[in-house]
């Protein structure tokens, strides 16, 4: 009772910044052409965020593909994103791994660094340090493989920064929920 | 059983396995092989050839609206796929099974710009509920029966099928529709019990109640509306209804508040801001209806049965969402408070009847009477008195015409009232009438029409002549775009730009022009002889009916105000009604 209107939209310069939260949906879908354009359509068309986004096949024979979808927004439009997402056809099922509050969240990312000298003693220790793998190297250059939360691949970039960093390149978050159950 | 045939045979073959018997198209290269195998088969399937592609889509409309069944339509690639796109839109905003079938260029063709390609799926995958482009005949018997079962499931919409021109050549085994759902669409259309209990106790409770009904009642089937008859009937409770569910409750029925939001009545939209309890049945809580947001029915609790799940808590916070389809929810509402023995709290409920009273002695939808110029209030009411007790089905275009058609012609059954309420296009009620029509053979249809919007698809008249459909289209001619004309002089101090039907086509001749018969009345004295002359001329008839050219539709909530700060009808000062807000909005 009383209870004060959800905000119109997305859009809506009235949301204030509170209330935000960031979710990471799961959303597994049928492989065929065009549900990823669907997927991402639906997140234009209606004014919602995509802070990550991953997409690949899960299953062979079945045809059947998980996209991973990190988004951010009040509850009530992270809630009705779900049921908008699962309104679209191919699309089987629909989880907000965030509201399970079991997940584990990985990412990939590249990482290119430029030096030499003491700067890429430095750079070599730091990803060490990491645990970031090697796997690619010249005289004056590095390129680093590391695994991790989205976190820490943030982190290991900004110390990357002042010692070089030429670029970066990320996959985005993959996302399972602990446990011997399937999501 | 298996059968070999080509991809057009297919076609032909799944639309006879479905049922279907009249289909709405326009030919073009790109189909010409479904084209030609429609040429041996035009006894079991009626082609329609239309004007203009977006009449095709309206038409499947109004004849899925009106019947129930799906509308099919058929057009080619390019242009006949970009021309369906806004009776596209329109079916998916009101929620109608349409199945649109388009061509498509060769395979091999698609991405080179071919003549005549557009990027049809990409383009119409905003605008439906489902789509398909065909890239191998073995997928095409599938394709062609799940797109009946999405349209039809769940919240029907429309389903666009793209077939390119060599898979309409090529030769595959068909299969009929038996098992063909989609492999995971499986809408709930049960609601929860444990739910449904809770929504019996909060009505056996409540002090204030009010059933707000939508397009969903009548989607659900005409079983919907009559258990809604029962379960008004039971209860007690007071019922309003958005425009899409006219009908599904009588306007006769002694419940009745008449429509709600924006130009509904004083008393539907005073009790849903002062009920304590809201259920709402297959309604979806659109900004027309709520009016100011964070003032929308403030001291209530809100049960929302809807089919789509997101419909729930989108725009409105609701106490009790129940996911379902109306005809389970309603019957199984009514089958519990049979059951438990509920009674309505009767005092309570006599307190709310005497003050919905009240409101409803201030007689919102009157208007100032004129014997020297027809007023259109007037000339709805002397339609609905010349066919009330016909068979008859009303569509409407878009505008002015429209809320008064809605406010002054009383709908006794579903399925009656065909017109464009989210979309809200100009030139509907053309095409929509003509698929009424043709799955209604016998049926008096008329489409009651703004001089503005009749003229956006006017060359449908040549479709209705061409099959001789007697479709009456009865146009309120006020020599304005009289909508615009009316939020200009509430909005933005009466500056008519661009609102005036300047160089107006002389109707009786345009009639005449389409073999239709043209009728022209301004006199009140004479309007019921016309009117009665339209509805007995046989054959198409265009009525061209002289209205007071600045009347204002009322009463209305102005954008950015709540349901209890209508504008009444003897109101002065209406500019200043309107605040600063209101003014952003539509
Ligand atoms: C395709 C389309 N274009 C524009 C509009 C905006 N619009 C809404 S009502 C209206 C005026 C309609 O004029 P008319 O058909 O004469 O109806 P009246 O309001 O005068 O009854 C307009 C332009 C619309 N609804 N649809
Ligand atoms: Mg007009």
């Amino acid at each position: 009772m009383n209870a004060p209107a959800a905000p119109l939209s997305p859009y809506s310069s009235a949301i204030g910044k509170s209330n935000v939260e960031t979710h990471t949906l799961s959303v597994l879908v049928d492989n065929e052409p065009g549900v990823l354009a669907r997927v991402v359509g639906l997140f234009s068309g209606r004014g919602y965020n995509i802070e990550s986004l991953t997409v690949a096949e899960v299953a062979h024979t079945e045809q059947l593909s998980r996209i991973t979808i990190v988004t951010s927004g009040p509850p009530e439009a992270i809630e009705q994103i779900g049921h908008q997402l699962e309104r679209l056809v191919p699309i089987h099922a629909v989880t907000d791994l965030t509201l399970r509050g079991n997940a584990v969240e990985r990412e990939l990312a590249m990482i290119k660094v430029a030096g030499t000298g003491a700067s890429r003693d430095e750079a070599l220790r730091l990803a060490e340090a990491f645990r970031a793998r090697v796997i690619d190297t010249t005289i004056e250059s590095f390129v680093f493989e590391l695994t991790g939360a989205a976190s820490k691949i943030d982190q290991f970039v900004e110390l990357m920064r002042p010692i070089g960093l030429v670029e970066v390149s990320r996959t985005g978050i993959a996302a399972m929920s602990r446990g011997k159950d399937p999501i | 059983m298996a059968r070999e045939m080509t991809g057009a045979e297919m076609v032909i073959a799944a639309l006879k396995d479905q049922g279907v018997d009249v289909i709405f198209g326009y030919p073009g290269g790109a189909v010409l092989p479904i084209y030609d195998v429609l040429y041996d088969h035009q006894h079991a399937i009626h082609h329609v050839l239309v004007r203009h592609e977006q009449g095709a889509a309206h038409a499947a409309e109004g004849y899925a609206r009106s019947s129930g069944r799906p509308g099919v339509m058929l057009v080619t690639s390019g242009p006949g796929a970009t021309n369906s796109v806004t009776g596209l839109t329109d079916a998916l905003m009101d929620s109608v099974p349409v199945v649109c079938i388009t061509g498509q260029v060769p395979t091999h063709l698609i991405g080179s710009d071919a003549f005549q390609e557009c990027d049809t799926v990409g383009i119409t995958r905003h605008c439906t509920k489902h789509n398909y482009l065909v890239r191998s005949v073995d997928d095409l018997p599938r394709i062609l029966h799940e797109a009946f079962y999405v349209a039809r499931h769940g919240r029907p919409g429309p389903v666009v099928i793209d077939i390119p021109k060599d898979v309409q050549f090529a030769r595959g085994s068909y299969f009929g529709p038996k098992n063909a759902e989609h492999k995971t669409y499986r809408p709930q259309l049960v609601g929860d019990p444990e739910k449904i209990e809770q929504a019996v106790s909060m009505m056996a409770a409540a002090k204030r109640p009010i059933f707000y009904t939508g397009g969903g009642v009548i989607n659900a089937g005409p079983q919907a509306s009559r258990l809604l008859r029962e379960l008004v009937a039971a209860t007690g409770f007071p019922i309003t209804s958005t425009l899409m569910g006219l009908g599904a409750y009588p306007a006769s029925g002694e419940n009745w508040l008449g429509m709600l939001g924006m130009h509904g009545t004083f008393e539907a939209n005073n009790a849903m801001h002062d009920c304590d309890l809201m259920i709402a049945l297959g309604a979806r809580f659109d900004d027309r209806i709520t009016g100011r947001l964070d003032q929308f029915s403030p001291g209530s609790e809100k049960i929302h049965v809807d089919i789509d799940p997101s419909s729930i808590n989108k725009n409105v916070k609701i106490d009790l969402g129940i996911v379902g389809d109306c005809t389970h929810v309603i019957g199984a509402l009514l089958e519990r408070w049979r059951a438990r023995g509920c009674e309505a709290d009767a005092g309570a409920l006599k307190k709310w009847w005497a003050q919905i009273g009240k409101w409803r002695a201030r007689k919102s939808l009157s208007y100032r009477r004129s014997d020297k110029v027809i007023k259109p209030q007037r000339a709805v009411e002397r339609l609905y008195a010349a066919t009330k007790g016909r068979d008859c089905y009303i569509t409407t275009e878009v505008g002015q015409h429209q809320m008064w058609a809605a406010q002054h012609y009383h709908f006794e059954a579903p399925n009656r009232w065909i017109t464009s309420g989210g979309l809200g296009t100009m030139g509907f009620g053309l095409p929509a009438a003509i698929g009424v029509q043709m799955a209604h053979p016998n049926a008096l249809v008329v489409d009651i029409a703004g001089e503005g919007s009749i003229l956006m698809n006017i060359q449908e008249l040549s479709t209705a002549a061409q099959y001789r459909l007697p479709v009456k289209v009865f146009i309120l001619n006020n020599e304005y775009l009289g909508m615009v004309r009316q939020w200009q002089e509430l909005l933005h101090g009466g500056r008519y730009s661009q609102s005036y039907s300047a160089a107006l086509p002389d109707f009786v001749k345009l009639a005449k022009a389409f073999g239709a018969h043209g009728i022209s009345c301004s006199d009140p004295a004479d309007l019921d002889a016309a009117i009665a002359e339209m509805i007995e001329t046989p054959g198409t008839v265009l009525f061209d009916c002289r209205i007071d050219k600045t009347e204002n539709c009322l009463p209305m909530i102005p954008s950015g105000k709540a349901h209890n700060e209508m504008i009444l009808p003897d109101d002065a000062d209406l500019e200043a009604e309107i605040d600063a807000l209101g003014k952003a909005l539509v």
